[in-house]
């Protein structure tokens, strides 16, 4: 792995500009959690006109339901969800504001496009990488939807937070580009 | 005649779950650690040593390897001479999963109606508990936590006999190919063949089990599990999708005999924390 960028939150489309499908990042800063039930809600909100729990502004959503906490930790395990359930949601929170998203997996191609359309970057953390990642949380607290248990939003501090710009707002597809690059000549096409 | 408290699976049970979910089986760890010398991808080779460092830390400090602590899925064998007092083996064994996602530290996933309001049991279950009668006198249970994110890259398709081995070969390897990153590559495939629509589902499963490095007793399924696995690590979709020479660590085949016009054939695959547990009590 090549030297990793350090960023740090809120995102400007300057800073999200800069990163390229394929470059391992440390996040620093502010990340809110959110998963499929949470999405229905804020998009609702949006629907309805009405104030979202957190600015969406240059914020990241991180993709994930976290174990709950042992005693004497902020958060217990912590690793992405697959993002392709937030797909339906995401082009909306990103023509809101939203820059960054951080999961596992593929995204839909109206993602993509909106990521192009409006500056925002998706980063693939490790999925099952639940306990290291969760190392890089220092504080967590839940400012919405309590009753939703592991799928409430919370908002996190986060101090190299490791993962890798999986899609740029250029275009750039390591999900695409990467298989290509591995891709055996036997294989059928 | 063996007399058996079915309370006495509780705790066990509770055990089970923790370690299960906190400490990967020795093959699979070894089999990740072989991955890791193959991987020539600069960012499959950084994933698979976050992989590597997240199963220390997890064992050391008694963390769920990943937070998706999955559906418990049992499998529990029973000998037929065996007399079950004391009330409900159901619940008893559910009362075990209840205590040990509660203890451990480990997360909810359980909803209780699927496609209504989707409230959360808030204790992890009911478990899916598969009974099975078997000759002898103990009780053997299996605990497998499965993730929602692997579960879900999971097909069927009632093949024609006419599709033969090398059309199964391709459905495989192309459904692996297809769900990418989705399932947490390296991944474990479980393959099943033939029964019946709802028994080929449950062989799939069931060849999760296995311990990798073990093969199907029938030298032509032998093969087809050598050829599916060097054909899917040949696709480049490597760990977490993200390009690499690590898709699967196994690739596991069970079969059953079927009907003449049929031929079942089911896959679900296993994320890279291929959590399994055995008690025998």
């Amino acid at each position: 792995m090549p030297e990793r960028k350090r960023i740090t939150t809120p995102l400007t489309k300057e800073v999200v500009a800069e990163l390229r499908a394929g470059d391992g990042v440390l996040i620093s800063g502010i990340l809110y959690t959110a998963r499929d039930a949470a999405h229905k809600r804020l998009v609702e909100l949006i629907e309805k006109g009405e104030k979202l729990p957190f600015d969406l502004e240059g914020q990241i959503i991180y993709y994930v339901g976290p174990a709950p906490a042992p005693p004497g930790y902020p958060i217990g395990s912590a690793g992405p969800t697959t993002s392709y359930r937030m797909d339906p949601y995401a082009p909306i929170l990103i023509e809101y504001g939203l820059r960054g998203m951080i999961g596992k997996g593929q995204r839909s191609q109206p993602v993509l496009e909106a990521m192009k359309k409006f500056g925002a970057v998706y980063f693939a953390a490790v999925g099952g990488a639940a306990a290291l990642i969760a190392r890089s949380i220092k504080k967590a607290e839940v400012i919405a939807y309590p009753e939703l248990g592991a799928e409430a939003i919370r908002r996190l501090e986060v101090e190299d937070f490791p993962c890798i710009v999986a899609n740029d707002m250029h275009g750039g597809n390591l999900f695409i580009e990467g298989p290509r690059e591995y891709r055996q000549k036997s294989q059928k096409p | 005649m063996r007399e058996f408290d079915v309370s006495d699976v509780i705790e066990p049970v509770k055990k089970s779950c923790i370690e299960a979910n906190t400490v990967l089986p020795d093959d699979v760890k070894k089999a990740l650690l072989e991955a890791k010398g193959k991987e020539e991808s600069p960012v499959g080779s950084e994933t698979l040593s976050q992989i590597e460092e997240n199963i220390k830390i997890s064992a050391s400090e008694k963390l769920p390897l990943c937070q998706d602590t999955g559906f418990a899925v049992l499998f529990v064998e029973i000998g037929q001479d065996v007399h079950l007092a004391g009330g409900s083996l159901r619940e008893a064994l559910n009362e075990g999963v209840r205590q040990g996602y509660k203890e451990g530290y480990l997360r909810k996933s359980i909803v209780a109606d699927p496609a209504g309001e989707r409230i959360n049991t808030n204790d992890n279950t009911p478990a899916i508990i598969h009974l099975d009668l078997v000759p002898g006198d103990k009780i053997k249970i299996t605990i497998a936590p499965k993730g929602g994110g692997s579960e879900n890259m999971s097909t069927i398709k009632m093949m024609k006999p006419a599709d033969g081995l090398s059309g199964i070969k391709d459905f495989v390897v192309d459904w692996v190919q297809k769900a990418g990153g989705n399932p947490c590559p390296p991944v474990v495939v479980g393959v099943g063949i033939g029964g019946t629509f709802e028994h080929v589902a449950f062989l799939a499963k069931k060849a999760l089990l296995r311990d990798i490095g073990s093969h199907h007793p029938d030298p032509i399924y032998a093969e087809a599990e050598a050829e599916i696995l060097k054909r899917v690590n040949a696709t480049g979709v490597g760990p977490m999708g993200l390009g690499g020479r690590v898709t699967a660590l196994a690739v596991f085949i069970e079969t059953h005999p079927c009907h003449i016009a049929s031929m079942p054939v089911a896959v679900n695959i296993n994320c890279h924390a291929a959590r399994h547990k055995t008690v025998i009590l």
